[in-house]
Parts: structure tokens; sequence; C-alpha cells
């Protein structure tokens, strides 16, 4: 079942236009990276989500209802901006948050204190938020964002400042979430925690979705039937069906050369045909990072 | 409960708690109670006694004067340089000194001390030296000081306002005074919580609090919670600071045991104006004190304590949600509190006429009603007027805060931009 679906969404500020015809279907329990450069539009598209601006046309539904009122208890959202009044206690700070979410009093004094102990962080409980650190400030606010427990959670370039022990302690907590049965928008530009964690990927540029689906498939899509191949002694020359794209000595008479397989043949035709030239050390397929994705689609985008 | 109602409470107890608010719940009512009750203490003669030396070589004061309040003469009978050498060894406040004089043209008269004399103190002098002189000179031109003591006259018009129920008493002084209070105390109220409540839009901007919250509560019922909580703040200081400064001064007049009716001789000491001092003694104001109509000044101030409230601190939200820090702000202010201190200045028309023209378009219109309107009510304003006034100050505050909310749900949301009053307006217009 898909947790959320937007429809054609479009919004424009003024005569800058935000969104442009986004459709997304984000699976339940995945953890869905929502990539883009800076000013791509991800935060306008977070912000519809979280009902904080409305969109100019187009739907969002939720768990196949359309976005209400009610729903604001199912989410839990992380900013990009984000901060903490500097004045208050953390724990009443913490209550407070808590109950705008809608959880009684009793309820969510319970939850935080579970928190305070996952995070060995009980004796904050009177500390003022402005005599903390800011990783320490940034693990109050996580705990705010899910202390509801919502179906959905949405993390605004979570890892933004965070020490990396800190980012740790996050990633481990956002897989547990995740596997308990919450469904995490991850909205980033940093690809290897998006690697490392999403199994779902939309890619959004310039106002517009141009790469949606599993991590999986896209990677098979982007992937060029090309390998790279270390072995001893140069490769002076192919048969016709490959190509060498680049050939590097690495160490004295040790090479790594990338061969793309161009038509009809596999990789064993390859194997074989270079056993007969050189000493192979070791064959990978050579499956295309994120980052390469990301960029090429983005530059792809803006050669249009 | 009700998410308002959770903000409500935070924007209250967080600055209820501070140690500024604690601070001037106290201090405001200590500072009014001491206006009030130390010229009454110097008044009623603990105060320094001060010994004046007089040297006449004319004569003509001779034994003339009596003690004025704390102050008492002795006479000398040396000559002008050895009382000035003794007034060193001596502890008198200083010496008089009064050569032969020509009554047409009196010169020369000197007031030796080592330190200037207060104002008080000389101005007292010049009265006793005037009126001596007028009394002597009224005496060699042949005119009887009780005939010219008839001729003098003091008239005080008896106002009597008629009304629906009846002829009933009124004073001018009074409800002037009662007017002026109430109107400038509203005046700081707003002034004083609408930029706190700017400061706290501010605030949740700049820490960067603010994107946290409006995903769980609507922006416009943040800026609402917020304005009505640092308003239940205002009253609460209010209400405060009155109960506060009746027990002080309660207390106060107990302790030194202290007739209110001795407060005449501040009068006296504050001889500057004595000699043209109405005659209106505190006892009577107080007596015409009672000739206001405190129900309704008192509801009255109440509605347009809140109402005014809502009505500024509305727009000084919109304008906190707008920057990004207090300078920015600065801009924005001006055209807020533009009718504010044009409300005040206008004051004194309104005074010279209560009931005309401008006062009834200026209480009516909200930008300046608050003010005006608290000036006028001592006046007794037609009942219609009122009703005008604070229907349209209802409606003001509607659009006002409708207004404000358009501009906070996209401010808030907006970091570093330059604002101007165009992408305001831009703001205002843009759909959720």
């Amino acid at each position: 079942m898909n947790i959320l679906t937007a429809d054609n969404i479009h919004k424009s500020y003024g005569d800058f236009k935000a969104l442009n015809d986004i459709n997304l279907i984000i699976p339940e329990g995945s953890i869905f990276g929502l990539l883009g450069p800076n000013g791509a539009g991800k935060t306008t598209l977070i912000r519809i989500i979280t009902q904080i601006i409305a969109a100019d046309q187009g739907s969002v539904m939720i768990k196949n209802e359309p976005l209400n009122v009610n729903h604001i208890r199912k989410i839990g959202y992380l900013p990009e901006e984000r901060g903490l009044y500097k004045k208050m206690k953390v724990g009443e700070h913490l209550l407070y948050l808590a109950q705008l979410k809608g959880l009684s009093k009793n309820v969510a004094m319970e939850r935080i204190k579970v928190w305070f102990k996952k995070f060995e962080i009980a004796e904050w409980w009177g500390k003022k938020v402005e005599d903390l650190s800011k990783g320490m400030q940034q693990k109050v606010q996580f705990i705010a964002t899910i202390i509801h427990n919502p179906e959905l959670i949405i993390l605004d370039e979570p890892f933004s400042g965070f020490d990396p022990i800190n980012v740790n302690i996050i990633k481990d907590e956002i897989l547990n979430l995740a596997k308990n049965g919450s469904t995490i928008i991850f909205s980033t530009h940093r690809m290897e925690s998006v690697e490392e964690l999403c199994d779902h990927i939309a890619l959004i540029n310039k106002s517009e979705l141009i790469l949606e689906g599993s991590k999986k498939t896209i990677k098979e899509d982007y992937k060029t039937n090309t390998f790279v191949v270390a072995h001893k002694n140069l490769i002076e020359e192919i048969e016709d069906g490959f190509q060498i794209q680049s050939q590097d000595q690495i160490e004295d008479g040790f090479y790594k050369t990338s061969i793309k397989i161009l038509n009809g043949k596999g990789p064993n035709e390859l194997l074989k045909n270079l056993i007969d030239k050189v000493e192979v050390h070791s064959f990978i397929e050579k499956i295309p990072s994120m980052n390469e994705i990301f960029i090429s689609t983005v530059q792809g985008g803006d050669h249009e | 409960m009700n998410k308002i109602g959770l903000i409500i409470r935070r924007e209250y107890l967080t600055r209820v708690r501070k140690k500024s608010f604690i601070i001037m719940s106290i201090v405001g009512p200590l500072l009014f109670a001491l206006v009030f009750v130390i010229p009454i203490w110097l008044a009623s003669g603990e105060g320094d006694e001060k010994v004046i030396e007089i040297l006449d070589e004319s004569g003509f004061f001779r034994g003339k004067f009596d003690g004025v309040g704390s102050v008492s003469f002795t006479y000398l009978d040396n000559t002008v340089e050895e009382a000035k050498e003794d007034l060193a060894s001596k502890n008198s406040y200083g010496l008089l000194y009064i050569p032969r004089l020509d009554l047409d043209d009196p010169k020369g008269i000197t007031f030796f001390a080592e330190k200037n004399p207060s104002i008080e103190v000389q101005a007292s002098l010049e009265r006793l030296l005037k009126n001596e002189i007028e009394e002597i000179k009224l005496n060699e031109s042949g005119i009887d000081k009780e005939k010219l003591d008839k001729i003098k006259t003091t008239v005080n018009l008896n106002v009597i306002n008629i009304t629906e129920k009846g002829e009933k008493e009124g004073d001018v002084t009074v409800a002037t005074i009662t007017g002026y209070a109430s109107a400038l105390l509203i005046y700081f109220f707003i002034f004083m919580y609408g930029v706190q409540t700017l400061r706290g839009v501010i605030e949740e901007k700049t820490s960067r609090i603010v994107e946290i919250i409006i995903s769980s509560v609507k922006p416009f019922q943040l800026m609402m919670g917020k304005i009505i909580g640092i308003g239940a703040v205002g009253l609460t200081q209010l209400i405060l600071w009155v109960v506060l400064t009746l027990m002080i001064q309660q207390a106060a007049l107990a302790f030194y045991n202290i007739d209110i009716s001795k407060a005449k001789q501040v009068e006296i000491t504050q001889g500057v104006q004595a000699t043209q001092e109405t005659d209106a003694t505190v006892p009577e104001i107080f007596e015409k004190l009672k000739t206001i109509n405190f129900p309704l000044l008192l509801g009255t101030f109440l509605f347009y304590f809140i109402s005014a409230y809502l009505f500024y601190g509305a727009l000084f939200a919109a304008v906190g949600s707008a920057v990004d820090n207090d300078s920015d702000a600065q801009q924005f202010q001006l055209p807020i509190t533009l009718p504010l201190i044009f409300s005040i200045m206008l004051l004194a028309a309104i005074l010279r006429d209560p009931h005309g023209n401008l006062a009834f378009w200026t209480s009516i219109i909200p930008f300046t009603s608050p003010v005006v309107m608290m000036m006028r009510i001592p006046f007794d304003p037609p009942v219609w007027h009122i009703v005008l006034s604070m229907v349209c100050m209802v409606a003001g505050f509607i659009v006002s805060t409708w207004f404000a909310g358009r501009i906070y749900r996209i401010g808030i949301l907006m970091h570093g931009a330059k604002v101007n009053y165009k992408i305001l307006a831009k703001w205002f217009m843009m759909r959720n």
C-alpha cells in the first residue's frame, strides 16, 4: 500500500514556479529519498505535505484519503531550518511540542522519559535549551519530531550540522523506525546518506520531477554495461563489440581498465577475450553511484 | 487541550516568570506610590528645618515674615559684612539682605548662601517680599486693604452636566487628569506590549522554531496565541500595578500617619504657583473624583485596552514576521507608531473641544480611537459616540488581525529576504 500519493502538484510564488506537475508515489514502510539541488522545490513539496502551505493545483492523498487536519498528528516533520526556544527548559519544551501534536500531558511525559533514557540525556530535563550544544539541541529536535509516533516522518536535511557520532545515532534510529513500520521521507542533496539508507528515490530539479522509482531499478536503468578490470600488462587492442574507455596504470605493470560492452555480447565473452591477452586480477561491473546519477541527470537537464 | 490555549499558556507563563516582569511589577507601583507619597511626607513637616536670616536695613520688613512650611526666619542687627562672615559658622540656610529701598524700584535685595537656594525657597521669598511691598504701597496710596480684599473675587465655576438622569456636578480639572491618565496608560501599554509581540515573533523566526511549530498548528493560531498570551501578560501587569500601588500607598500613609487633608500643605511649599493656585484642595479633588462615572470609565478602559492591544498587536506581529531582526523592524514600525503618537499629540486639541468634529472623528477611527476616546470619556460623550467607536474598534481589530495574518503566514517562512512594502503587498495577495 502507498502511504502517500501526490498527483499533478503545482505551486507558484508570484511569477516563480516552485513546483511543476509533480507526481509521486511513496510506498508504506519505505525510506524515500527526496533528492535535488538547492532550490529545486524539495522544501516546497514537503511544506505542502505538512500542510504549512497549500498547493495551487493537484492533490495529495495519505493512505487514499485527501490531506486533512487529522493527518498533522500522523506526520512528524524535522525542517531544514530548525531551532528551539532558547530560554525554555528542555523537558518543558518537548512537553510543549508534544502537546501541540495532540498528545495528552501524561502520555507525552512518559514518552519523553523513554527517549531521554534511550539517548542517555535524563539529566537535561531542567537545563535551558541555550545551555545545550548544537548536537544536543539536534537530539532534542529529533525527539520532538517522532515523539507522537508518526506514521510518516519527514526529515529535511537531517544531518546538516550533525557531528559524525550523532549522525550514526540518528541513522540507527531512522532505520529502527523504518523497521517498526514508519515511512520516512528523507530530503537531502548529500548522496552518500541516500546510498546507504534509501530504498526509493525521487529526484526533483528546477521544479520538475525528473526521476522516480526504487533505488535498484534506477541503478539498473543507469547501468552502462561497463566493466572495470584490474590486470597485469597493458591491453593494447580489443575486438569489435568492446570499447576501452580508460586505461590507467596503478602500479608498475598493473592496470585498471574500464571496458564498455557495446552490443549483444555478455560479460563472459569479454572476460574470455581478456584472459587470452592479460592476467586478470579483478572483474567488476561498474554500477553508477547515486551521486553519478544525480549529477548526470541534473546536468542533463541543464543541457536541454 | 486546545492548541491556541497551549500557545497562550506558554507565551503567558514564560513571560510572567521572567525576572524583568517581576521587577517591573514591583518597581512600577513603588515609583507611582513614591510620586504620591513623597510630597505629602515632605509637607507633613518632617523635612529639614531651614532657618533664613534677614538683615533688613530698610526697616520695612522687620517682624513681618512668619515661617512658611519648614522655613523659619530670624532677624539680625549687625552689618552685612559681619553677617556674611558669620554665615559660614552658623547653621542657617542663607542670609536675606535687604538694603535701603526705593519702594517704586526695589533693587539690591540679595540672598547670600553657601549653596544655591531651591527654586521653591527663592520663589516664596520673592512672593513674601512682593506681597509686603504691595501692602505698604497700598497703605501709602490710601487704599484700605480690607476694601481691596473685598474687591478681590475668586470665582469657581460650578459645572453641572445636564443628562437624562438629571443634573450632575462636573469638574474640568478632574476630568482632564482622569482623561490624560487613562489615555496615556493605554498608549504606554500598546507600545510596551506591541513591541514585545514584535520581538516574540522575530525571536521565533530567528531561532528557527517557527517551522517546527507550524507543522502542528496553523500560522494564524500561532499568531493569535502569541498576541493573546502577551496581551494577558499586559493585563496582569496592569492589574498588579493598580493593586500594588493602592496597597503601598495605603500602607505608607498609615505608617506616617498622614491625613490626606494635610496634603493641602503641599501646595504651600510648592509655592511657585501658589499665588495663582486654584482653590481646590486635595480633599475637594477627592470629593470631585466621585463625580466621574467610574464603572463607565473602567469598563471603557478595559475595552479599549484589550481591543487597542489586539488591533495594534496584530500589526506589530505582522511586522515581526516580515523581518529578520530588530533593526530591520524599525522602518515598518514607523507607520504603526505614527497614528499612536499622533493621537497623543491630538489630546490637547481634544481637551479644548471634547465633543467637536475632530474629537468625534478621531474617536471613531480605530487607529486613534482608543487613546482619544479615553480622553473624552470623563467629559461624558454621547452614548452613541461610544457605541459607534466600540463597534468600529471591534471591526478594526478583526480587519487588522486578518490583514496581519495574511502577511504573517508568508513572512515567518522567509529568511534573509530583503523586504519592502511592495513585497509585503505581494505576500498579502498571495494565495495560501
